[in-house]
């Protein structure tokens, strides 16, 4: 145990005006400054699908215009996907635990840490602009010729905002690559890594290949709206097809920037809770890498009914079924990590099986629309937005929770309230899937997205959807009740609360701003926990 | 309340045979996995008495057991998905009814071969297989139809086709599935299955339209194409029994012409130099609106 800071309260203690906050280096306090970031942004996007079901618990247009609602779903997926989940785990706590998972002082780039948050923040302005501004219309994919010629939106604003917050990503993803390669304290070689480690720097290696890809498309968009380049409008000479094709190069691969850090979180806390070492460690760490390398292969596959040629149909939906393997390899493994453990369900624990759960069915559901004759039917079509929720709200937001509570005694030097956290956990698990579980119906029944009227046979999934949204909505806010309260009442967290195996929980709660008082050094591969009865 | 899809033609019967069959399939994988998850929990659950003497950390077996048996089975689906998507889109231009789809914000305008119009409606005959041409005046659009299992979408500049034959009689929903702008959620109507004797009376009943080949002759005369393609001195193929036929392009490409490669031909004749001709036709492109491009290209098929 390494002894506390003066105060007691660590790198909190370093410094408590907003000017020590906002020009700090201590990569510490600049996940705390992308949480308290990513939280306003999540609860924003949150408000704009509710909103969003609420007008759907009714199969007529009338709670919102058809205008407002398409501004709506915009919004939402704009924020979700830029200004929530690509940051989330990476940012938040790739930020904080990737130095003190490695025995580091802090990034290999304290600078540039601190100017991806301010990128973030600028980027989250111009997009909060075009909300003041009266909102965009396109969707979050901002297909052409819709984006460059006819929507008469803020879609300017919209798309630098965007072309800016992925500056953050590259940043990020920059630090963490270069930290994992540097930084590793004596002894920690590749394969003693955390398997969260791996996660991170998979996932940063895709933040750094697929980033720019995704910011020469939008200036080209922009490029045709503003002086009329002939791109990807075909009136102008261009292909559509061409901008379907740059757009998800880099969506799908943002994709996986979402779920492969939840896999890290995941594959820290069952092993903790089961008290034994992961299964396959050596087979997650290369799925892990399987994963994001085939995972820029499978772009096509959001196009098999776009009018490209049928054969790359083809080859496309192959490597799509391939990227499944390496998924499903980490699902069993998981659930082989549970045998003769010693299992106790904490609030994170209950978090990472729900995360295992949901995963399972929103990887599962890939493969229907992996499969090209389904998924003629079911794209476009609610059965793909309830599998992308599976993963990315069932699967990343559950991980992300998951991960906030485990780590929050180390994070704030704090217990949070345990029943509490168990409550909210299982209200989240039940109001997902009352939410998105008829929706894979309804896509089934051919309900499309985007549609702010549906066929009114279509009303009682749909009410089962909205009720859900409801409960939903309820089990995010608990957490921000109960946690902020633990900021200032709760109890004093040991250094060690789950005597977990990680550097992280060597130093003391919350650690110092150096990280560790002495050089850590290790001498045995992570995860190494004894049964207990 | 419905809960299941109605399936009303031949590749619905089809994508529903797959679409069940993957569902017992990932069902059985999904129960294994909870199965599991909770027989683990309760009997490995902290305090119980269970016996946890070496607990593996790796079997190569069984990883590689997890991942080869998926494998085998993944390519199988694969394979079975792509013969039946393939059905969407191959087969004989011939026997199959061609039907003109042009989506616009936010309404799909079709037009049957005697040259009948409908808007947001589209009638067919059952059994009968059916072609839709689809091209689009503004954005991108998709066509719709949950009880076919069709989708496909309608991209600015170009056609895109798909097939399908029609099996039950019936009224049935048509959509836009791509988003296209304010109204989207209002594009679209319904299609009505008719029996042949019925579609056929009504094709005819209240027609005033000349057949889209009969304008297409029409406009072949206007346009001026029959000025260099019918008998003339300027070197220029012919273009009696086009349709269908496989071309040879001056760089070696070869082609079958069929719908798309005739509107390229039109509106941008500079891309498929026939071999042996000169690139001196000028493009019509602006000239020609998607009402007058699929009369010419129904004339060019019906001149054999």
């Amino acid at each position: 145990m390494s002894t506390p800071s003066p105060n007691g309260w660590g790198y909190l203690g370093e410094g408590y005006t907003l000017r020590s906050w906002l020009t700090t280096h201590d990569h510490k306090r600049i996940a705390i400054l992308y949480m308290v970031a990513i939280t306003a942004f999540f609860f924003l996007g949150g408000a704009a699908a509710a909103l969003m079901r609420l007008e759907l618990a009714t199969p007529a247009g009338d709670v919102v215009s058809a205008t407002t609602y398409n501004k709506l779903f915009t919004i939402h997926g704009v924020i979700m996907v830029w200004f929530f989940l690509i940051p989330s785990i990476p940012s938040v706590l790739g930020n904080f635990l990737v130095p003190l998972m490695i025995g580091a002082r802090d990034m290999a780039f304290p600078r540039l840490n601190l100017a991806s948050w301010y990128f973030y923040v600028v980027g989250g302005l111009f997009t909060l602009g075009a909300l003041v501004a009266g909102g965009v219309d396109t969707g979050w994919t901002f297909y052409t010729p819709y984006s460059t010629r006819f929507s008469d939106t803020n879609v300017l604003l919209v798309l630098v905002g965007v072309f800016i917050v992925g500056f953050s990503s590259i940043l990020t993803g920059l630090n963490i690559v270069v930290t994992v390669h540097k930084l590793r304290a004596p002894g920690l070689t590749w394969f003693r890594l955390p398997l969260f480690i791996w996660a991170n720097y998979a996932t940063s290696l895709i933040l750094l290949l697929a980033t720019p890809v995704l910011a020469m498309t939008l200036t080209l968009v922009a490029l045709e709206r503003l002086f009329k380049v002939g791109i990807f409008d075909p009136a102008l000479g261009g292909d559509p097809l061409l901008f379907q094709h740059l757009f998800w190069f880099y969506s799908h691969p943002a994709v996986y920037i979402m779920i492969l850090p939840a896999m890290g979180v995941a594959s820290e806390i069952i092993p903790c809770f089961a008290r034994r070492t992961v299964f396959g460690y050596r087979f997650m760490a290369y799925a892990i890498l399987g994963i994001a390398s085939i995972g820029f292969l499978v772009w096509g596959h959001h196009m098999f009914v776009s009018g490209q040629s049928m054969y790359a149909g083809m080859v496309f939906s192959l490597l799509s079924f391939l990227v499944a393997i390496p998924s499903a390899i980490k699902v069993f493994n998981w659930t082989a990590t549970l045998y003769k453990g010693s299992i106790y369900f904490s609030a994170p624990m209950l978090y990472a099986l729900g995360f295992v759960g949901l995963f399972t069915i929103g990887g599962l559901t890939g493969l229907f629309l992996a499969s090209l004759a389904l998924d003629v039917h079911l794209t476009d079509t609610y059965f793909v937005i309830a599998h992308f929720h599976y993963i990315m709200v069932g699967g990343s937001v559950m991980a992300y929770l998951g991960a906030i509570h485990f780590w929050w005694p180390k994070i704030s030097g704090r217990m949070y309230p345990e029943t509490m956290g168990r409550i909210a956990a299982l209200t989240i698990f039940f109001g997902f899937n009352l939410t998105f579980f008829p929706q894979y119906l309804l896509g089934w029944l051919g309900m499309p997205r985007r549609y702010h009227e549906y066929p009114p046979e279509l009303q009682v999934l749909n009410l089962f959807s909205s009720a859900g949204a409801a409960v939903l909505a309820i089990g995010y806010l608990l957490p921000l009740l109960y946690l902020g309260w633990s900021l200032f009442f709760g109890r004093r967290a040991p250094d060690n609360p789950w005597q977990a195996t990680g550097l992280e929980w060597q130093t003391s709660s919350p650690p110092p701003q150096h990280n560790f008082e002495q050089q850590p050094r290790v001498e045995r591969g992570p995860y190494d926990y004894q049964p207990v009865r | 309340m419905t809960w299941l899809p109605v399936a009303a033609s031949d590749m619905a019967e089809r994508v529903d045979l797959l679409f069940y069959s993957l569902l017992v399939l990932t069902g059985l994988v999904a129960l294994g996995i909870f199965v599991l998850m909770v027989f683990f929990g309760v009997r490995y659950r902290a305090g119980s008495s269970a016996d946890r003497s070496n607990p593996p950390a790796q079997k190569k077996w069984l990883e590689l057991g997890w991942i080869f048996t998926p494998l085998a089975i993944f390519i199988g689906i694969f394979i079975w998905a792509a013969f039946v998507y393939a059905g969407f889109y191959r087969g004989g231009v011939d026997d199959a009814m061609t039907v003109f789809v042009v989506g616009k914000q936010w309404m799909w305008k079709a037009e049957h071969a005697n040259g009948r119009r409908e808007i947001d409606e589209l009638h067919l005959p059952v059994g009968q297989p059916v072609r839709v041409v689809l091209s689009t005046e503004d954005v991108i659009h998709s066509f719709y139809i949950p009880a076919f299992r069709i989708k496909q979408d309608a991209v600015p500049g170009r056609y895109t086709t798909i097939r399908f034959t029609p099996t039950r009689q019936g009224e049935y929903w048509l959509h836009c599935a791509e988003y296209c702008g304010t109204d989207h959620a209002r594009m679209g109507g319904r299609v009505v299955v008719m029996a042949p004797d019925a579609f056929a009376q009504w094709l005819e009943r209240g027609n005033q339209n000349p057949s889209l080949a009969a304008r297409g002759f029409e406009l072949f005369r206007q346009l001026g194409c029959s000025g260099c393609h019918v008998n003339s001195t300027v070197h220029a193929p012919d273009l009696a029994g086009v349709y269908g036929r496989v071309v040879h392009l001056s760089d070696g490409r070869t082609v079958v012409a069929d719908e798309a490669y005739l509107r390229d031909s039109i509106l941008l004749p500079k891309r498929d130099v026939v071999a042996g001709y000169e690139p001196i036709m000028p493009s019509f492109q602006g000239q020609v609106d998607e009402g007058q491009l699929s009369a010419l290209i129904t004339y060019l098929k019906e001149n054999k």
